[in-house]
C-alpha cells in the first residue's frame, strides 16, 4: 500500500508572475520529488495548467495535494494517474548519422512513427512524441548510432473522455 | 496610552475622509486602506524605499506609527499585538536590509499561524533585478514563510491587494502576508476607490465541518473508556475557548493544552491536565499514552508534543479537527479527520455531545495522577529558584496578566508555573522558537491592551537580542513589566549539554552581560535587581506599582533544569521527572 510509485498530477494555477516558483519551491522545501514539470496555457484565459510527474507513496501524494491547495494561486489539483489518462512527451534527438547510416536510422524512426525534422551533414534530428516509455525506447535504439543531444519537454497529460480538470 | 486610543478611534467623519474617491499617491492609498481595515497602530522603521510612505504619514494624526529601534523589534511587536488582540498586526520596513531583518519575525508568525500584514518598500520597478542599492528579492526570500505575498507593480492594484492581504491573513489558517511596494508605486498617483469585497478564486477555507464526521467523533466519545482532548492554538485562533469549555465539561473529558494552547482551557479546572510533550506534565503525557481516544482540537502534532512518533498515543483512536486539511494525517495517522473551523465544529458537536459514561474509572485515574505527580521543584532559601519567581509573578498578577516569553528554560517554567485562565494571555514563539521575541512582543500586546498588566518574562540571553526596544517603552511610556530570569548562562542549551552531551559545556557562558539595571536606566526605564525571595517580592511589587515600564532582574540558580523532560528518541511516557522535595 505504501509503495513508491510514479504519479502524474495536474495543477491549475493563476497565470501570475512567480507562480512556478511557489509550486516548485513547495516541492523543494518539503522534500517532494519532481521528475518533470510542464507549464502552459489552459483552456481558460488567466489560468495555466502545470503537469507534474512525481514519485512517492499514497501518504506523500496526499500531502502534496493538500500542500498545493494551500498556495493561494493554485485553483485546482487533479491526480491524473488515478484515472484513465493520456500522457505525452515530445523529444528532439540529434543523432549522428553519416550518409550510409541514414536508411537504417530512418527505418527506426518510421517504426516509431517519429519524424526527421532536420538533416545536417552528418546528423539527423528526430522528433518523437509519445509516453515516456516510448521515448526511452527510442533513445535506446538510437544510442548505437551516437546521440549528440537530447531535449525532452517533460510530460503533459489530460484525462480521457469527460471534462474533468 | 489610553489617550492615544481615543484620538485614533475612527469616527464616522474620519472614515468618510478616508473613503473619499480622489486621485492620491500609492502611499496615501496605503495609509487610508490600513485605516479602513481598522488598523490601530503600525510598527515600523523608515528607509529610502519607503520615504514616500513615511512622507504621507507626516503630520497625520489619525495614523499611529510606532518607531522601533530595529525591524526585528517592529515585527515581533506586530506579532504580539496580533496574538493579544486577535486582529491583524502590521509592520513596515524599507527594502533590502530593512526587509531581510523582518524574515525571522515573518517565519515566527508563520509557524504559529499569526495574522500579520507585512509591508516592505522595494527599489523602483525599473531597478528591480539590477542589484540596485538596498535591493532584495523579499517576496522570493519569504516565499517559504508567508501564507501569501504580493509584489505590487501598479498603483491601481494597491487597494485590492491590501484588502485581500488582510482577508487572507486573518481567515482560514491564519498567517503572515507580505506586500512589497516598489518606490515608484508608492509615489504614483491614481484614483482611489476603496475595496470592500474579496473574490479570490483559489482561496476558500472550509469553515463548516462535515456533520457525518462530527457524528463519528461523538459516537467515539460514547464508546471511549479513556478519552483525552489535546487542545492547541487553533482553539485560541478561532476564539473557541468557551465552546471548548462546554465540550469538555459536557463530555467530561480531561484536557491537555499544548504550549500555544495554554489559556484555551482554565488551568484551575479539574479536567485540565497541563501541557503535554517534552516538558509536559506527568498526567498529560501518561494520559495520552494510555488513552483509547485522542481528540486533537487545533493542534498540529508538533514533534515537541509527540516526541517519538512511533509509539505516540499507541492505543488511541485519533480524531483531528483542524482548519488546515494539510495538518490532518501529516504526522499522525488519523481515524476521524474533521476539516473545519474549531468554533463552528465544537458548536455543532455541543448540540448533542453526551457525557462519556464509560470513562469514570479513567477520570479517577487522571485525578490520581494529578494528585500524585504534580509539577515539582526543590525550593531554596539560599538562592532564587526560577520556578518560584514564576509562581510569585503568577500570584501577584492573579493569573490575569498577559505574559510573553522568550525561548528556553524560562519559557518552559512560565508555561508550567503560570496558571492561565484566559485565551490570548499567553504569547510565546512555539513553532520557530525565536529568541528575541519575548520583549518586543510584549510591547505589541500592551499596545493592544493599554490598561492590562503585561509581563514579559525573558532569559538573560534572549533579552539581549532585542533589548534596544527599551527605548520605545521609555519614550512612549509603554508600561511593560520585564522580568529577566538571569542564570548567567544559555540555560536550555546548558541543560542539554549536561544531560545529553556529558557535561561538555560548550559556548554557553553569558558572563559579561550588561548590568541589566543600568541597561534599563540607560534607556530611562526603572530597573531593579533581586537575589533573594524578599528582594524579589519587593522589587516586583515596586515594578508593578511603577506607572511606566520597569525591568526586574532575578538572579537565579544557574544549574536548574526543566523537568519533566523527555529526551529525543523517547516516547512521552519515558520522562525524566527530576528531583522533588
Amino acid at each position: 500500500m505504501m509503495s513508491t510509485t510514479k504519479h502524474t498530477i495536474a495543477v491549475i494555477v493563476n497565470d501570475q508572475p512567480g507562480v512556478l516558483q511557489r509550486v516548485s519551491g513547495l516541492f523543494g522545501r518539503r522534500g517532494f520529488n519532481i521528475e518533470s514539470i510542464t507549464v502552459g496555457a489552459s483552456e481558460e484565459e488567466g489560468l495555466s495548467r502545470m503537469v507534474i510527474v512525481t514519485t512517492g507513496d499514497d501518504h506523500l501524494l496526499e500531502q502534496i495535494e493538500k500542500q498545493l491547495y494551500k498556495i493561494i494561486d493554485v485553483i485546482k489539483v487533479v491526480n491524473l494517474s488515478k484515472q484513465p489518462m493520456v500522457s505525452r512527451e515530445l523529444a528532439l534527438i540529434k543523432v549522428k548519422a553519416e550518409a550510409h547510416e541514414r536508411p537504417e536510422v530512418l527505418g527506426v524512426v518510421e517504426t516509431f512513427r517519429a519524424s526527421v525534422v532536420d538533416i545536417g551533414p552528418n546528423t539527423l534530428m528526430v522528433q518523437v512524441v509519445g509516453d515516456s516509455e516510448k521515448i526511452e525506447a527510442m533513445v535506446e535504439l538510437l544510442k548505437p548510432y551516437g546521440i549528440r543531444e537530447i531535449s525532452r519537454t517533460g510530460v503533459t497529460a489530460l484525462i480521457r473522455g469527460q471534462v474533468n480538470g | 496610552m489610553s489617550s492615544h486610543r481615543t484620538t485614533m478611534r475612527s469616527t464616522d467623519e474620519l472614515r468618510q475622509n478616508w473613503m473619499k474617491p480622489e486621485v492620491i499617491t500609492g502611499s496615501e492609498m496605503l495609509l487610508r486602506s490600513l485605516l479602513l481595515e481598522g488598523v490601530e497602530c503600525v510598527f515600523g522603521y523608515p528607509g529610502g524605499a519607503v520615504l514616500y510612505i513615511y512622507d504621507a504619514m507626516h503630520g497625520r494624526e489619525d495614523f499611529h506609527h510606532v518607531l522601533t529601534r530595529h525591524e526585528q523589534g517592529a515585527i515581533h511587536a506586530a506579532d504580539g499585538y496580533a496574538r493579544a488582540s486577535g486582529k491583524v498586526g502590521v509592520c513596515i520596513a524599507t527594502s533590502g536590509p530593512g526587509a531581510t531583518n523582518l524574515v525571522t519575525g515573518i517565519a515566527t508568525a508563520y509557524m504559529d499561524s499569526v495574522p500579520l500584514v507585512v509591508i516592505t518598500g522595494n527599489v523602483a520597478t525599473n531597478f528591480i533585478g539590477t542589484d540596485a542599492f538596498q535591493e532584495a528579492d523579499i517576496t522570493g526570500i519569504t516565499l517559504p514563510v508567508t501564507k501569501h505575498s504580493y509584489l505590487v507593480r501598479n498603483v491601481e492594484d494597491l487597494p485590492r491587494v491590501i484588502h485581500e492581504a488582510f482577508h487572507i491573513a486573518n481567515t482560514g489558517r491564519k498567517g503572515p502576508v507580505l506586500i512589497d511596494i516598489p518606490k515608484d508605486v508608492s509615489a504614483a498617483k491614481s484614483m482611489f476607490t476603496p475595496v470592500t469585497s474579496v473574490n479570490i478564486r483559489g482561496y476558500n477555507p472550509t469553515v463548516q465541518p462535515n456533520k457525518y464526521q462530527v457524528d463519528k467523533m461523538l459516537k467515539a466519545i460514547e464508546e471511549a473508556q479513556a478519552p483525552v482532548i489535546l487542545a492547541g492554538a487553533g482553539v485560541i485562533h478561532s476564539g473557541a475557548h468557551e465552546e471548548l469549555y462546554d465540550f469538555a465539561t459536557k463530555a467530561q473529558i480531561p484536557v491537555t493544552t499544548t504550549l500555544l494552547g495554554l489559556g484555551g482551557f482554565p488551568s484551575g479546572h479539574d479536567l485540565w491536565m497541563g501541557m503535554p510533550g517534552m516538558h509536559g506534565t506527568f498526567t498529560a503525557n501518561m494520559a495520552i499514552q494510555q488513552a483509547d481516544l485522542l481528540i486533537n482540537i487545533g493542534a498540529r502534532f508538533d514533534d515537541r508534543v509527540t516526541m517519538k512518533l512511533d509509539g505516540f498515543a499507541p492505543k488511541a483512536k485519533i480524531v483531528h479537527i483542524d482548519i488546515d486539511p494539510a495538518e490532518i494525517g501529516k504526522n499522525v495517522p488519523t481515524d476521524v479527520p474533521i476539516v473545519g473551523d474549531i468554533r463552528s465544529t465544537l458548536q455543532l458537536a455541543n448540540a448533542t455531545v453526551k457525557r462519556s459514561d464509560k470513562a469514570d474509572a479513567w477520570r479517577s485515574q487522571v485525578m490520581q495522577w494529578k494528585e500524585e505527580k504534580p509539577l515539582t521543584f526543590v525550593d531554596s532559601d539560599e538562592e532564587l529558584k526560577p520556578q518560584w519567581v514564576i509562581q510569585m509573578i503568577n500570584d501577584t498578577t492573579h493569573g490575569d496578566a498577559i505574559v510573553t516569553t522568550d525561548v528556553g528554560q524560562h519559557q518552559m517554567w512560565a508555561a508550567q508555573y503560570y496558571r492561565f485562565n484566559h485565551p490570548r494571555s499567553w504569547i510565546t514563539s512555539g513553532g520557530l522558537g525565536t529568541m528575541g521575541f519575548g520583549f518586543p512582543s510584549a510591547i505589541g500586546a500592551q499596545m493592544a491592551y493599554p490598561d492590562r498588566t503585561v509581563v514579559s518574562i525573558n532569559g538573560d540571553g534572549g533579552m539581549q537580542m532585542c533589548a534596544q526596544e527599551l527605548a520605545i517603552c521609555a519614550i512612549n511610556n509603554i508600561p511593560v513589566k520585564v522580568a529577566i530570569i538571569n542564570n548567567r548562562v544559555l540555560g536550555m542549551v546548558r541543560q542539554w549539554q549536561e544531560l545529553i552531551y556529558d557535561n561538555r559545556y560548550s559556548h554557553i557562558d553569558l558572563a559579561g552581560s550588561p548590568d541589566f539595571v543600568k541597561l534599563a536606566e540607560a534607556y530611562g526605564v526603572r530597573g531593579f535587581r533581586a537575589t533573594t525571595k524578599e528582594e524579589a517580592e519587593q522589587a516586583w511589587q515596586e515594578a508593578l506599582n511603577t506607572p511606566g515600564p520597569a525591568v526586574v532582574e532575578f538572579v537565579v540558580r544557574k544549574h536548574e533544569n526543566v523537568y519533566p523532560m523527555v529526551t529525543q528518541g523517547c516516547t512521552i511516557d519515558q520522562m525524566i521527572l527530576g528531583e522533588s522535595e
